[in-house]
C-alpha cells in the first residue's frame, strides 16, 4: 500500500466511521441510562432514511413548483432538521410501546419486543412501499478536490464534519445541561433518582429520542452517501454499530464514536489489504480480542458485583 | 365464618357444568389422552379422506384446518366440523371411556416394572400417535420434524440463558457449526460429490453411522463454543451477550468463505437421513439428558452460578468448570440440532444461520419461559405451530407474528411457563377419583 492509497483509505474510513459512529451513539445512550438492548436501532435507522427520502423529495418537489426559492443548501438543511424531529417520535413511540411496560421485569424481555418491533418496521416498510429500491434524491453536486494524490469529496467532507458536531454536541448535551445530568444520573441508579423528583419517563423518552434523531441524521448521510435505500439496509450496519457501542464502554458517548470510528478503519483496511469478503470475519475477530483482553469496553467501568444481569 | 368460604349460589350453578367437565377430564392419565389421541389419527387414516370430502374440503386438512380457515373462510364450518368429528370428540370419547383402564394399567406399569419401562411405553404410544399422524401427508412429518429439532435447539439455549442466566446470542453459530461439521462428514464418506469425490465409505453404512456424524458435528459446536466459554470467565451479562454476538457473525462469515463448503452458495447433496423416528430418538434424548442435567449437581451449580456468582464460589462450587461444562454441554446439543436440519432439508446455507435465526429462538426461549424443560417445549412448538399456520398471510405474517410476540412478552413478561417443572414420575402417575369429585395425583397421596 503506498501512502496515497492509505491517506485515499484514511478519508473513506472516515467516511464510514462516522455512519457507525453516530447510530452506536443511540444504541450506547439507551444502554448507558437504561441499560436495555435497544435492538430496533437499526431500523429506526432505516426508518429515518426513508422519512429522510420522503421529506427531501417533497421539498425538491415543492421547490419546482416555483411559489418560493427554495436552493438545494436549504432543502438539505431543512431535510436533515425534519427527519431527525420525526424520526425522534417514532423512536419515542417504540420506548412507549415496546420498553415502558416492560420495565422492572428481566430484561432479556424488553430486548425480544425490541427485535420484535424491529421485524415489524421492516417488514412494515417491506409491505407499505413494496420491494422497489428508492434513490435518494441527489441535493448536492459532489466535486472532487485534488490533496495532492488524495481525492476527497465535498460531501465526505460535510459528513465527517456533521458527524463529529453532532457527536460533540451530544457530549456537550450530557455534560452540561440539566436534562444530562439527569440522564447521567439515573445511568447511576434506578431507584433513588426517581425519588429526588426526575421524571423517568421523560427522561427515558428523551433518550430514545435523541438516540433516533441521530440515526436518522445517519441515515440521511447514509442516503446521500449511498443514494440507495432498502428496507432491510439497517440490518447489517445496525448489528455492526451496536458492537461498537459496547466496545466504547457503557454510558461513555466518545467512546462509543471512537469505537465506531475503529470498526469503519478496520473494515476499509481489511478490504483493502486482505479481500473484501474477509471484512466480516476479521473484524469481529478484532473486537472479540479486545473485549476478552478489556471485558469492560475502551471506558466503561470493569465488571463488577452491581452490573450484572 | 362458614358462609363466606362457601361460594354463592348463582355462581355454582354457572360454573357447574364447566366444574363437571373439569373434574370428569381430571379422571383421565396420560396414557388414557395417549390412547385417545392414537385411536383417532387411525380414525382420520380411515375415513379422513372420505370425511373431508364430504364436508366440502378438497383434501384432508394438513395442520387441523388452521389454514384453510385463513385462506378460505367460506370452509370454516367445514374446517370446524372436521376438526370436531375426526379430532376432539374421538379423542374425548375414547380417553373418558378408557380411563378406568388407563388407570389400572399405569398402576400396574409402575408397581411391576421400573418407571423406565413405564416411560418408554408412553413414549411410544406418543411416537405411534405423531407417525400415523404424519403418515397422511408428506407436509406433516416435515412440519414434526422441525418442531422437534426446534425443541432441540431452545433446550440448549434455555440452558444458557435460563438456567446459567448469561444472554447468549451464538447459538446459530454452534447450529451452523454442527450443521456444516456432519455434513461435511456425510457428503466426504458417504457420497460421491463434486468437490469431495467418491464416497470413502460404502455408501449402504451411511445410515447407521449417521448418529456418529450427528455427535461429531455436535462436537465441533463444542469446541467453537470455547471461544465463547473462556471469555465468560472474566465477564458476563452484557459484554458476553457482545462477545457471542460476534462470535455468530464471525462464523457465519467464516463459512460464507470457505470455498470447498460452497461459500455463500450454500451445501447441498446431503443424504436426507433424518427420517421421523431418527429426529424423534434424538429429541427424546436431548430432553432427558437435559432434563436430568438441570437437576445434577452442576444444574444446581449452574442456578447458584445465575443467582450469584460470588456467593457461588464462596460456596465452593467451582464457577469455571460450572460454566464451561455447561456452554460446550448447549453447544454440543445445538450442534446436533443443526446436523439434523442439514440432513432433513439436504441443503443449508450461511444465511439460514443470522440474526433471523437468532430472534426467532430467543423468540422460542423467552416466550416459552426461563428455567423450564415444559417451557421450552411449548415455546419451540407453540412459535412453529404459528409460523406454519400464518403462512398462507405471506409478508404479513412478519407483522402479525411479532405484534402477537410482543402484546405476549407485555402480558408475561418471563414467558408462557417460567421457573416451574413437571415431574416426568408424577406424570405418568395414574389418577385417581377421591370423595366430593376432586381428584388427586395418586403418588403424592401415598
Amino acid at each position: 500500500m503506498t501512502l496515497a492509497t492509505f491517506f485515499q483509505n484514511f478519508v473513506n474510513a472516515l467516511q464510514l466511521g462516522s455512519f457507525y459512529a453516530l447510530i452506536a451513539l443511540g444504541y450506547s445512550m439507551v444502554y448507558g441510562v437504561l441499560m436495555l438492548f435497544n435492538f430496533t436501532h437499526g431500523d429506526i435507522f432505516m426508518v429515518g432514511a426513508y422519512i429522510g427520502f420522503f421529506v427531501s423529495s417533497g421539498l425538491v418537489a415543492f421547490a419546482s413548483l416555483g411559489i418560493v426559492a427554495l436552493p438545494n443548501w436549504l432543502i438539505l438543511v431543512l431535510t436533515i432538521l425534519l427527519a431527525m424531529l420525526l424520526t425522534s417520535f417514532v423512536g419515542m413511540l417504540v420506548e412507549r410501546i415496546g420498553y415502558r411496560p416492560l420495565r422492572g421485569v428481566p430484561r432479556a424481555s424488553a430486548a425480544i419486543t425490541g427485535l420484535m418491533i424491529g421485524i415489524v418496521l421492516e417488514t412494515g416498510n417491506l409491505a407499505l412501499l413494496g420491494a422497489r429500491r428508492r434513490s435518494f434524491p441527489i441535493l448536492i453536486e459532489t466535486q472532487g478536490y485534488q490533496l495532492g494524490p488524495v481525492t476527497v469529496t465535498n460531501t465526505k467532507i460535510m459528513i465527517v464534519f456533521l458527524s463529529l458536531l453532532l457527536t460533540l454536541a451530544l457530549h456537550q448535551f450530557v455534560r452540561r445541561t440539566k436534562w444530562g445530568m439527569a440522564m447521567r444520573a439515573m445511568a447511576y441508579d434506578f431507584v433513588v433518582v426517581p425519588l429526588m423528583g426526575v421524571p423517568i419517563n421523560t427522561i427515558a423518552a428523551l433518550t430514545f429520542g435523541l438516540g433516533s434523531a441521530l440515526a436518522a441524521a445517519a441515515g440521511i448521510f447514509f442516503g446521500i452517501a449511498y443514494p440507495i435505500l432498502n428496507p432491510y439496509m439497517g440490518l447489517l450496519i445496525g448489528w455492526k454499530a451496536f458492537v461498537a457501542a459496547i466496545l466504547g464502554g457503557r454510558g461513555s458517548i466518545l467512546g462509543a464514536a471512537l469505537a465506531g470510528f475503529l470498526l469503519g478503519f478496520i473494515e476499509i483496511f481489511v478490504a483493502t489489504v486482505f479481500r473484501s469478503t474477509l471484512r466480516d470475519v476479521i473484524a469481529y475477530s478484532i473486537i472479540l480480542l479486545i473485549l476478552t483482553f478489556r471485558p469492560h469496553g475502551f471506558f466503561g467501568e470493569p465488571y463488577s458485583a452491581h452490573l450484572r444481569l | 365464618m362458614e358462609a363466606r368460604e362457601r361460594p354463592p349460589a348463582e355462581a355454582i350453578t354457572r360454573n357447574a357444568p364447566l366444574a363437571k367437565v373439569r373434574s370428569q377430564l381430571a379422571q383421565i392419565p396420560l396414557l388414557g389422552w395417549l390412547l385417545g389421541t392414537l385411536l383417532t389419527v387411525v380414525i382420520e387414516q380411515a375415513v379422513g379422506h372420505p370425511l373431508a370430502l364430504a364436508l366440502g374440503l378438497s383434501t384432508v386438512p394438513g395442520l387441523f384446518g388452521l389454514r384453510i380457515m385463513l385462506t378460505k373462510p367460506t370452509l370454516i364450518p367445514s374446517a370446524v366440523a372436521y376438526v370436531l368429528l375426526v379430532y376432539v370428540l374421538p379423542t374425548l370419547a375414547v380417553a373418558r371411556l378408557s380411563a378406568p383402564l388407563a388407570n389400572r394399567l399405569a398402576q400396574q406399569l409402575l408397581d411391576r416394572f421400573p418407571l423406565w419401562v413405564s416411560l418408554i411405553v408412553h413414549l411410544g404410544l406418543f411416537y405411534a400417535t405423531m407417525h400415523l399422524w404424519g403418515d397422511i401427508s408428506a407436509y406433516r412429518v416435515l412440519f414434526l420434524k422441525f418442531i422437534l429439532i426446534s425443541i432441540i435447539l431452545t433446550l440448549s439455549l434455555n440452558l444458557v440463558n435460563g438456567y446459567m442466566g448469561e444472554f447468549s446470542c451464538s447459538h446459530p453459530g454452534f447450529m451452523a457449526l454442527g450443521a456444516y461439521g456432519a455434513s461435511a462428514l456425510t457428503v466426504l464418506l458417504f457420497v460421491n460429490d463434486d468437490v469431495f469425490g467418491a464416497p470413502l465409505l460404502p455408501p449402504a453404512l451411511g445410515p447407521f453411522m449417521f448418529p456418529l456424524t450427528l455427535i461429531a458435528g455436535g462436537l465441533l459446536a463444542s469446541v467453537g463454543a470455547l471461544v465463547v466459554a473462556i471469555p465468560s470467565f472474566r465477564t458476563r451479562g452484557d459484554y458476553l451477550a457482545i462477545i457471542s454476538l460476534a462470535f455468530m457473525f464471525i462464523v457465519k462469515s467464516l463459512i460464507e468463505n470457505l470455498e470447498i463448503v460452497g461459500g455463500p452458495r450454500g451445501f447441498m447433496n446431503q443424504p436426507k437421513w433424518a427420517n421421523l423416528p431418527t429426529v424423534f430418538v434424538w429429541t427424546a434424548i436431548c430432553v432427558w439428558m437435559i432434563y436430568n442435567f438441570t437437576r445434577s449437581t452442576i444444574g444446581k451449580a449452574m442456578c447458584a452460578v445465575r443467582d450469584d456468582e460470588i456467593a457461588a464460589s464462596a460456596m465452593t462450587v467451582n464457577t469455571q468448570r460450572t460454566k464451561i461444562v455447561t456452554f460446550l454441554f448447549a453447544a454440543f446439543w445445538a450442534g446436533v440440532a443443526g446436523g439434523l436440519f442439514a440432513h432433513v432439508i439436504g441443503y443449508i446455507n450461511p444465511s439460514t444461520f443470522g440474526v433471523y435465526k437468532l430472534s426467532e429462538v430467543l423468540a422460542m426461549v423467552y416466550l416459552g419461559g426461563l428455567n423450564s424443560v415444559v417451557g421450552s417445549i411449548a415455546g419451540a412448538a407453540g412459535l412453529q405451530l404459528l409460523m406454519e399456520v400464518l403462512r398462507p398471510l405471506e409478508l404479513f405474517k412478519w407483522i402479525v407474528i411479532p405484534v402477537l410476540l410482543i402484546v405476549l412478552m407485555i402480558r408475561r413478561p418471563t414467558g408462557l411457563i417460567a421457573f416451574t417443572e413437571v415431574k416426568i414420575e408424577d406424570l405418568l402417575q395414574p389418577r385417581r377419583v377421591l370423595r366430593q369429585g376432586s381428584v388427586q395425583v395418586s403418588g403424592k397421596e401415598r
